[in-house]
């Protein structure tokens, strides 16, 4: 908590003085805290929130198997996602700095379009059309693809943008063909800067799945769908699936993190890390560009 | 093709009801966000603590989820909204966590010799923050925020899933009375969304333009 470098230049080192009014209004933010708790707490017990029948249900070991059922389609559909969006965002990255405008405008427009349309509208478009050709899981998963492929594709565009000029100069003084220069110099160097965005984008993806639901398939939150309904416990539902991913969401950005501090210490890339907004999760940090 | 211009009406309305949830979340994110990132960098442990939180919490958890405990859990505690209140309350709730933390990046792009001149000439840390760290920050928050806020316009389709007539909700019923016409207005209607993610990444592109100069 509170350890950025800069938020300790926005005030002096508190002195006596300081650090009691610190105090008191650490002591008010907390009353304050405690008080709304308690308002919560009040309001659930006011309303049986606390009853164990409405929490029964995550207790059974049936329910509780379904459940962890709903979490392994969750992970694959967004492991499946992210290993073929991977491509494709190359694929495009590419197509969109080539030279060509044959290739070129192509792979914008289709970039652009996707990242522009809601994964949702994508799933009521394959659900209502295409469903019974493809099947449910392709439902979720090419509106899934196309999204976040569409996302690595800027991602890797930046991050390709941003190996500095003096290594593709290199390769060409060596002579290296365009592609080989793309496929030596410049990819491996951009996917290693890029690797905690890629992982930050799992964390999208995951988030996604729970899209799903409108079809509905048998992931984790349409699971905890059939439940809320059978049970007549929403909140208690809409709870547990809540931990479930901030716990598998909040590791995933940790290891981004991890992985983002290990990239920078071993220095095989040549791009300086740019200052991205700590997984923002929109994927859309290159817009900055 | 026809199909687009014979629903017109209904698509218009449709997008219409996006704008309003995107407007409406879009402001109270904001201001609730912001106030988080002063927490979080503010030099109270509680707040910090409570500010982190409160990113960890909702930035982690999918806006489905988010949806279903407020469209069908608050009824449980009675306490009652329409579904255009419900959803906006989940739109916000969600999205300040994304704006606290794009505000608390700009605020750390903030050249350190600012703050540490608002406080050699005897501002407090409310001072330092309001008059001379946040009006600089927002600049520099300008993309991020933009991406946040182009990020929310495709999040309130969600909204679709939950007794909200918007876009996406138009598109759904659309397609279920002519399945022939599915791809005009698949396109037609996410050109409708292209179009708002233009404006505002047009928006962003102009204001940063403008403050740069200004700096």
């Amino acid at each position: 908590m509170g350890g950025s470098p800069m938020s300790s230049v926005l005030f002096d080192v508190p002195g006596p003085r300081a650090r009691s009014r610190h105090r008191a209004i650490g002591a008010v933010t907390a009353l304050v805290l405690v008080a709304v708790l308690a308002w919560a707490i009040w309001r659930l017990y006011e309303n049986n929130q606390f009853e164990y029948e409405k929490w029964e249900p995550f207790v059974t070991p049936a329910i509780v198997r379904d459940l962890f059922d709903g979490l392994l389609v969750t992970l694959k559909i967004a492991a499946v996602s992210i290993a073929l969006a991977i491509p494709f965002g190359m694929i495009f990255a590419v197509g969109r700095l080539s030279d060509h405008w044959i290739l070129k405008w192509p792979c914008f427009v289709v970039v652009e379009f996707f990242r522009a349309v809601p994964v949702l509208m994508m799933v009521f478009f394959l659900s209502i059309k295409y469903a019974t050709e493809i099947g449910k899981f392709w439902v979720i998963a090419i509106p899934l693809i196309l999204y976040n492929g569409s996302v690595l594709a800027e991602v890797f565009r930046a991050g390709i943008l941003a190996v500095p000029k003096g290594q593709s100069e290199a390769g060409s003084s060596i002579g290296l063909r365009k592609y080989q220069l793309m496929t030596i110099i410049l990819i491996p160097q951009a996917v290693t800067a890029m690797l905690p965005a890629i992982i930050s984008q799992c964390v999208v993806a995951l988030k996604d799945t729970a899209l799903a639901f409108v079809i509905p398939y048998d992931e984790i939150v349409s699971v905890g769908n059939d439940i809320r309904n059978e049970f007549h416990n929403s909140f208690a539902t809409a709870i547990v699936l809540a931990v479930v991913f901030i716990i598998i969401d909040y590791s995933l950005s940790r290891l981004a993190i991890w992985v983002e501090r290990r990239v920078a210490r071993r220095g095989r890339t040549a791009v300086k890390q740019p200052p991205t907004v700590p997984g923002v999760g929109v994927g859309d940090e290159s817009i900055a560009g | 093709m026809d199909v687009l211009f014979e629903e017109w009406r209904q698509i218009v309305d449709g997008f219409w009801e996006t704008i309003q949830l995107l407007v409406l979340s879009g402001l109270i994110a904001t201001v609730l966000g912001t106030l988080l990132a002063a927490m979080r960098v503010a030099p109270v442990r509680m707040m910090n603590a409570i500010g982190t939180s409160y990113v960890n919490v909702f930035r982690n958890t999918p806006l489905v989820v988010l949806f279903i405990l407020v469209v069908f859990g608050l009824p449980e505690l009675d306490i009652q909204y329409t579904y255009f209140e419900k959803a906006v309350i989940a739109l916000s709730v969600y999205t300040a966590a994304f704006v606290c933390e794009a505000v608390r990046s700009g605020i750390n792009t903030v050249a350190t010799g600012q703050a540490e001149a608002a406080r050699s000439i005897g501002m407090t840390f409310t001072q330092t923050l309001g008059r001379v760290v946040l009006p600089q920050a927002f600049r520099a928050v300008v993309p991020p925020l933009a991406s946040v806020f182009i990020a929310l316009t495709k999040n309130t389709s969600v909204a679709a899933g939950f007794g909200i007539a918007d876009a996406t909700a138009t598109l759904s019923a659309l397609l279920n009375n002519d399945p022939q016409a599915a791809v005009a207005l698949f396109v037609g209607i996410g050109l409708g969304y292209v179009l708002i993610v233009a404006v505002i990444s047009t928006g962003s592109h102009l204001l940063e333009r403008r403050w740069a100069a200004a700096r």
